[in-house]
């Protein structure tokens, strides 16, 4: 291809195997981009990914080694060039954003001095020119009061602001490639879209080419003409941004595209079972055959060629004409709509408030408690049986904390919690009798870090069931392999360690745990954030079924506002520790909202072309909640005025329990949501 | 990638781990040589007594400093003695007297480092600042002044050199409980309701046991060089029994006429301590854990 910046032509990259062979990681891929375009590249964790982003700016990481192909940068062979060329390129002509450099900036040099020296290695400036230049660089990604920044310390900005700060770093040499791994993982909902409209916006001011790697095909929907998919090393598919999301000619995008929860359905997503193959798995035929649901003998015996289509995608794939007239591979559970009795209640929160504040001496003396504005309060809530509560809001608005409450690790300051009518739950864990630990169950995020990586899953599973029921040997086997069968796995899985399996399956012996105790109420905090997205397909499904036939009540704590959606029945949003709106799901996703659930619900991305988020309130995110008024006054795109600072809003009712919690009357709410709706639809 | 190999599974039993462990040492060419050399010492430490070829006291006027013959394979002391005879018994003070010491080092050190960071708090911080000064203190000299207050026997030394090593395992142990305490699986356990006890047996220990084990061979094989450096100077083993560093010391004068009564013991000494070092590290690449990281200081 004539004027492409970077070419990618069949590069093959691998390593040799313990066992001496020699295993491809990446095969045969064409890539290539011309100035100023922006491509997406996205596929499930271990698909190569960030090494082919790697492998554009010639670097490998060690161990790996080009088996074949070449990468041309303006027509230059990368892997031929000796380092000093290299050197000179990279960071200057060719930029790499790494995965969290938000967080990996230098903790001990100030803002402005590790932006100097970006400019000093990458530009000719004189030095008294670069201060005038970081204070460009500040303002052009958006950081506010540029001058007064450049003397603070990474800790002192937010994440988002860190991230700006590496972006402003990586633009110091006015790059021509810019390559971002995973830019926006791990922000919040409000702030990855603040960054991504930023980083829309420089690409078409500078002009500068942006590859974005991510597994959120969302994400990269909002800031890429073109998106190409990988699987297993192998490009299967790329194409225009808007053929690939509406139309994708290959069975892998479209089952990933099927599997992420959409804000405007309360449906479970159709998932798609399996996972990539390990490299050293022999492949003849198309590596995805085992997990499609078209695939035929062809698939299996040869592997597809590269072809394009009528609608300007490249895709590998024998039947590709087909796929757009497919069936989802499984169809999409409905979401929680039943209704349920909602005087049954399993669980009741009253006037909770939580506070981390250690009282100090004089306190202890006297038996006071601190008088700090408590980290949570005033949390009314009910759960009843069966049902799925979530629990949404940004880092730090407190949703751990509840949960942890309810689990009795740390109790309440002040309030009442009780469990099914009549049992007092503030006593701590060590004080309540083992029936009721064994009806409360909570399953971590990561599952990584909550199975002990000593333990076998038998040992695992036998330790609820021996502590609850007492069960032997005997019956511990039979009960686990039970167990497993639910989570949808086999009893071979007993044996193995939790390094020995993959995120989602960790995370399905992580549920199948919890479930042994046959627990009523279900803590579930932030459980399929640490997975890639046909993954948390499965385990959304899992939980819907599991909760269908043990009619479990689940506390469903996300930050994403798409999978409650997808999983709960009510929702209830909350900021800095305090509740701003709860009601059943249809109410609370559906207008009038409370202006934070509104930004919420603005601020999320959508795997669409044609979906913009709506940027409202800043981005920054604050330390502590306010002590008076209504928690969101500092940053509410509606704010009217003295009142809302001063005096807590009152709880407003619309029916069905849904509740807002705000001073404006619900019907001038509405009036000014759908005014500021329709402005902003041409 | 997150992918487990089935052909590398270990099974759950524990007894069966712990062959597992062994036979994955033996895989690496490192732990091979380092068993095998460990192995070796052992054995011959057991069956010693046994094969000798003389009795390791009887002084030979004939032998004083003679060269090597095909009756005294190693020649004879500078008192007559056969050099085999004792280099083959040598080893078995030493080992004794390590491997119990390290046994207990490890056993109070990590009990308390363990101890120390469950609770953390006041008592941690007391009991940090302690075992700080502790480390600051030049250990030999103190080890020296209790031995020549309360003699050489072995009562006194095990105990006084387990007390010294022990210092060090529990920062060691203390930062591996850390480590653990903190992670979701604990919280995990706390929130189903385990006692205590479980926790610390079940899901702590299992987790700083390995970093235990791993920390315990590098310190076996100090603890050997610093028991022959104890008998090199006199303070640990009563002649004429056999030891080591008491036959270098020995021989140390008779280094240019009969080089083999001090090379034979020193090749012992040092080959015992490469074994040792070897199978540490392979067992901390088999068990996973970076020495590099965890190196004790
Ligand atoms: N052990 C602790 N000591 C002091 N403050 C804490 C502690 N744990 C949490 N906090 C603070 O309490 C607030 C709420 O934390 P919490 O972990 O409940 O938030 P979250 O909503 O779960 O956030 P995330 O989405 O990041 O998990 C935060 O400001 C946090 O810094
Ligand atoms: S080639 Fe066959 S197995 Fe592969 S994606 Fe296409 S239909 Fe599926
Ligand atoms: S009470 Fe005021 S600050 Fe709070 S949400 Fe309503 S308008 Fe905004
Ligand atoms: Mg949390």
């Amino acid at each position: 291809m004539t004027g492409a910046l970077v070419e990618v032509n069949n590069l093959s990259v691998g390593f040799t195997s313990a066992g001496g062979a020699t295993l491809a990681i990446l095969r045969n891929v064409d890539f290539s981009f011309g100035k100023g375009e922006t491509v997406g590249l996205v596929g499930e964790s271990g698909c190569g990914k960030s090494t082919l982003a790697l492998a554009m700016m010639g670097f490998l990481k060690s161990g790996l080694r080009v088996l074949e192909g070449d990468v041309l940068f303006r027509e230059h062979d990368l892997f031929a060039m000796d380092n000093s060329a290299l050197e000179d390129i990279r960071g200057g002509d060719l930029a790499l954003i790494p995965q969290n450099a938000g967080q990996a900036l230098t903790p001990t040099s100030r803002i402005g001095r590790q932006i100097e020296e970006s400019v000093r290695l990458h530009t000719t400036l004189a030095p008294e020119r670069r201060r005038e230049r970081v204070i460009e660089l500040l303002s052009q990604v958006r950081l506010p009061e540029p001058e007064e920044l450049l003397g603070r310390y990474p800790h002192e900005v937010s994440g988002g602001q860190q991230q700006r700060v590496a972006i402003a770093m990586a633009l110091a040499g006015k790059p021509e490639v810019l390559l971002l791994d995973e830019p926006t993982t791990g922000l919040d909902v409000t702030t990855q879209a603040h960054v991504l409209e930023l980083l829309r916006d420089l690409a078409s001011e500078t002009g500068t080419a942006m590859v974005y790697v991510s597994h959120d095909l969302g994400a990269v929907a909002r800031v890429s003409d073109r998106i190409a998919v990988m699987y297993a090393g192998e490009l299967v598919l790329q194409g225009p941004a808007r053929e690939v999301l509406r139309n994708p000619a290959h069975p892998y995008a479209r089952g990933l595209l099927l599997s992420i929860p959409k804000l405007k359905e309360a449906v479970v997503p159709s998932s798609m079972p399996g996972r990539p193959p390990p490299p050293d798995a022999v492949v003849q035929g198309c590596a995805f055959a085992d997990r499609c649901t078209m695939a035929g003998q062809l698939c299996c015996d040869v592997s597809p060629p590269l072809v394009s289509t009528a609608t300007g995608e490249v895709v590998r794939c024998h039947y590709h004409e087909k796929v757009e007239n497919l069936p989802p591979p499984k169809a999409p559970r409905q979401g929680d709509g039943r209704s349920r009795d909602l005087s049954d209640t399993v669980l009741r929160l009253d006037e909770v408030s939580i506070s981390y504040a250690k009282p100090g001496v004089i306190d202890q003396i006297l038996g006071r408690q601190p008088d700090v504005t408590p980290t949570v309060d005033d949390i009314v809530l009910d759960v009843a049986r069966g049902e799925t509560l979530g629990l949404v809001g940004e880092s730090g608005s407190g949703k751990s904390s509840i949960l942890n409450t309810i689990a009795g690790l740390r109790p309440p300051r002040k309030g009442a919690i009780t469990f099914e009518n009549d049992v007092n739950l503030n006593a701590p864990v060590d004080r309540r009798d083992t029936d009721l630990l064994r009806r409360i169950q909570l399953i971590f995020q990561n599952p990584d870090a909550s199975l002990n990586p000593r333990h076998t899953v038998a040992e695992l599973l036998a330790q609820p069931l021996r502590l609850y029921f007492g069960l032997d040997a005997g019956e511990l086997r039979d009960r686990s392999i039970a167990l497993l069968e639910q989570v949808r796995l086999g009893s071979h899985y007993l044996g193995r360690l939790p390094g020995q399996m993959s995120g989602g399956e960790k995370q399905r012996v992580a549920i199948a745990r919890a479930f042994a105790a046959e627990p009523e109420l279900v803590l579930c905090d932030e459980v399929t954030s640490a997975l890639d997205v046909s993954v948390q397909a499965v385990i959304l499904d899992l939980l819907m079924e599991l909760q269908a036939r043990h009619n479990a009540a689940y506390v469903y704590v996300s930050h994403d506002l798409a999978v409650v959606r997808a999983i709960a029945g009510r929702v209830a949003v909350l900021y800095q520790g305090r509740l701003c709106e709860i009601g059943p799901s249809s109410k609370v996703y559906s207008l009038p909202s409370h202006p934070y659930t509104e930004v919420l619900l603005g601020a999320v991305l959508e795997p669409d072309p044609d979906s913009a988020p709506v940027l409202m309130a800043e981005d920054a995110v604050e330390l502590s909640p306010p002590a008076r008024g209504c928690p969101f006054q500092r940053r509410c795109p509606h704010r009217i005025g003295t009142i809302c600072d001063t005096t807590k809003p009152p709880w407003q009712k619309t029916g069905d329990g849904h509740a807002i919690r705000c001073h404006i009357p619900l019907t001038d709410l509405e009036r000014r949501q759908r005014r500021a709706d329709s402005a902003r639809r041409p | 990638m997150a992918v487990a190999n089935p052909a590398r599974e270990i099974p759950g039993n524990r007894a069966f781990r712990f062959g597992a462990v062994i036979r994955e040492m033996a895989r690496r060419p490192s732990g091979l040589v380092g068993l095998a050399i460990v192995g070796g010492h052992v054995l011959l430490a057991v069956i010693s007594p046994w094969i000798v070829p003389y009795d390791f006291t009887t002084q030979n006027s004939h032998l004083v400093l003679a060269g090597p013959s095909p009756e005294h394979w190693l020649g004879g002391d500078h008192l007559g003695r056969d050099v085999l005879t004792r280099t083959m018994l040598g080893g078995r003070q030493a080992l004794v007297i390590s491997s119990l010491g390290t046994l207990i080092a490890v056993l109070w050190g990590g009990s308390l480092g363990l101890v120390l960071g469950l609770i953390g708090g006041k008592a941690d911080d007391v009991v940090m600042r302690v075992v700080d000064a502790f480390m600051a203190i030049p250990w030999i000299l103190f080890l020296l002044l209790i031995i020549a207050v309360l003699g050489t026997a072995d009562v006194v030394l095990i105990p006084t050199l387990a007390f010294f090593y022990g210092i060090s395992v529990i920062r060691i142990s203390r930062a591996a409980t850390h480590d653990v305490t903190a992670r979701d699986f604990i919280t995990a356990a706390r929130a189903r309701g385990e006692r205590m006890w479980t926790i610390v047996w079940r899901e702590i220990l299992p987790n700083v046991r390995d970093v235990l084990l791993v920390d315990g061979a590098m310190r076996w094989s100090w603890m050997i060089l610093a028991f022959s450096s104890l008998s090199f100077l006199g303070f640990g083993i009563t002649p004429p029994t056999a030891d080591w560093g008491l036959m270098i010391a020995n021989g140390r004068g008779y280094m240019a006429v009969a080089p083999w009564a001090v090379l034979a013991p020193i090749i012992a000494l040092s080959s015992m301590i490469i074994g040792v070092n070897l199978s540490a590290d392979a067992l901390a690449k088999t068990l996973g854990i970076d020495r590099a990281q965890k190196a004790p200081v």
